[in-house]
């Protein structure tokens, strides 16, 4: 319930500025669990899972591998139905997907077909939103991404890197007011992947999202977000939520400092042996 | 890759090569004295397809063979494909016709000629039923298979958006399919000429493979020879065109460091519906 340092970042999510009421949190999971299989074959991948993120807030997931970040990521999204318990985005209850959530999966997910161009319109075509008057928004787009010059090139001409900057280019073509993303940065080596956490968090700071963020290294959690989810395996469950109270914008500087320092070993003592990398 | 092996001199090797396979041929048949009935030379193949050209003849039975293939094959084909799709897409066309499809699938098609000759007669009909029900196959299971071969993350993608079944089916399913596709119609080209020269050995009224048959009976093996080769040419022409289809088509697959490589060979039975077999299931 810590305050942000406040003047470091203004991100009005689109909520009145009524200071009475509590803002309406932007994404709600309450009790929710989530079972694959049935019997005795049946594995909880998500217990009881509690968690309110406020609008325009940057949270981050980490967990050792089979945790069930996935998971909660595709509930969410309305991709699979959670087993019990409740998802709410805003004021409407989850049940399907939805048009307003922009999603980065772990591999790009580009279709090879289409040019770097026409991938960043895929949301546009797909809600059929009109390409003509979205055209200067996904150039844009490519541009802050740092891929102005590759719109029409196809993604095998593209690295890793870039093609994994597209998918992020996508994801924020249509306006979405929610960031899924699960893992985008895992596939890169570490120096990309610094370089691309710097460059999310100017994307976050000039476009006033809600991002849950999922992600195994405790580093990366730390510098981008607000606060970060820890989460257990086996059952799935949330081990504890920490408050990020680092000033913005972060710089990579700043991974070496003290502050930041304890907030990644606070979280690497919850895993102990579990293998989390950071 | 190609460019290190394509060059001038290798090319050369392999017209010496081939000059010299001919000459060996030539000259044994003589010092041997092998009969013609049984080993025709060169030469006399060379005399048997410059007077079947020159004459005519030969361009006409290619004009009917060919007509023969190209309809069955595109008949057989867009069944094939249109009852792939059906498969693919609805869980109960798939349980109803998944055990005829296994069936049917590990059998010659090719055997049926003779009673498919019996039933539609020594006119084109039964040339190009044949052609169509060997293409039939190939294009179905690849279809499919390639249909099922959808990457689920990007199916997800699409989900995600609040796409429709119908978006996923054309934006993704179909893209993704075409390579397998493509490659279907490649077996489906080669397997519909053969159905095509088989029908028309067993009882034809025109057709290069009547000509063929009709040589042998004449013991003009030399002709025979002749026809042999200018099959050999329709063959080599016809998978040429589809090479460039799959060229055009598929250009993406050209692109990069082979990202998205192509997936070449037939589907196995396997590949496609046991998966298919798998979501009825669900
Ligand atoms: N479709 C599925 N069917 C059955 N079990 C599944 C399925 N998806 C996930 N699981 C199981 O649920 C558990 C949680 O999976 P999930 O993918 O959410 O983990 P994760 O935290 O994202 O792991 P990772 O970090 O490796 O991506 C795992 O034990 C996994 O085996
Ligand atoms: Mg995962």
């Amino acid at each position: 319930m810590a305050l942000r340092t406040q003047g470091t970042v203004q991100r009005a999510f689109a909520e009145p500025s009524s200071t009475a009421e509590p803002a309406q949190p932007a994404i709600r999971l309450a009790g929710v669990n989530k079972a694959y299989g049935v019997g005795d074959a049946s594995l909880l991948a998500l217990h009881e899972v509690d968690l309110e993120i406020r609008g325009g807030e940057f949270v981050a997931v980490v967990g050792p591998s089979g945790c069930g970040k996935s998971t909660m990521l595709r509930v969410v999204a309305g991709l699979i139905p959670p087993g019990s318990g409740e998802v709410w985005i805003g004021d409407s209850r989850v049940h399907g997907t939805r048009r307003d959530i922009g999603i980065v999966f772990q591999s790009p997910v580009l279709f090879p077909w289409r040019t770097v161009l026409e991938n960043v319109l895929l949301p546009i075509d797909v809600q059929k939103l009109g390409r003509d008057t979205n055209l200067a928004k996904a150039r844009e787009l490519l541009a802050l991404v740092g891929l102005r010059d590759f719109e029409s090139r196809y993604p095998a001409e593209l690295s890793g890197g870039m093609q994994q900057r597209v998918g992020i280019a996508r994801a924020l073509v249509h306006d979405p007011a929610i960031l899924l993303m699960d893992e985008p940065f895992g596939a890169l080596d570490a120096m990309t992947r610094e370089h691309m956490n710097v460059e999310l968090q100017r994307l976050w700071q000039s476009r006033t999202k809600t991002v849950l963020f999922i992600t195994h290294s405790i580093s990366e959690a730390v510098f981008l977000a607000d606060r970060v989810v820890v989460m257990t395996p086996r059952p799935g469950r949330i081990a504890e939520v920490i408050e990020i109270a680092l000033p913005r914008p972060r710089s990579l500087d700043m991974m070496s400092t003290a502050p930041f320092g304890d907030y990644v070993r606070r979280i690497r003592d919850h895993f102990g042996a579990l293998g989390v990398t950071d | 890759m190609q460019s290190s092996v394509d060059t001038t001199q290798n090319r050369l090797l392999s017209i010496a090569l081939l000059v010299a396979a001919l000459a060996t041929w030539e000259l044994a048949v003589r010092l041997l004295g092998i009969p013609s009935f049984v080993l025709p030379p060169p030469s006399a193949v060379a005399a048997g397809l410059w007077r079947g050209f020159s004459s005519g003849l030969y361009l006409q039975h290619i004009a009917v063979t060919m007509f023969e293939v190209l309809l069955g094959f595109a008949l057989g084909c867009s069944l094939g494909f249109v009852l792939g799709v059906a498969v693919a897409l609805n869980r109960h066309v798939a349980y109803f016709l998944y055990p005829y499809i296994v069936m049917f699938l590990s059998m010659p098609k090719v055997a049926l000629a003779p009673l498919i000759v019996l039933w539609f007669g020594l006119g084109m009909t039964s040339k190009i039923v044949t052609a169509a029900l060997v293409s039939f196959f190939p294009l179905m299971v690849n279809t499919i298979a390639g249909l099922n071969a959808a990457d689920g993350d990007r199916v997800d993608l699409i989900r995600s958006l609040g796409g429709s079944e119908r978006q996923i089916f054309t934006m993704l399913r179909l893209p993704t399919a075409l390579p397998m596709v493509i490659a279907g119609l490649e077996i489906a080209i080669t397997l519909s000429l053969i159905g095509t020269v088989v029908a028309e050995f067993l009882g034809a009224e025109q057709g290069l493979g009547m000509l063929m048959q009709s040589m042998n009976f004449s013991m003009d093996i030399a002709g025979s020879f002749s026809v042999l080769i200018v099959l050999a040419i329709v063959g080599l022409v016809l998978n040429q065109v589809l090479l460039a289809v799959r060229h055009r088509v598929l250009f993406w697959e050209r692109l990069g460091r082979g990202a998205s490589s192509a997936p070449k060979a037939t589907a196995s039975p396997a590949a496609g519906v046991p998966a298919e077999a798998k979501r009825l299931t669900s």
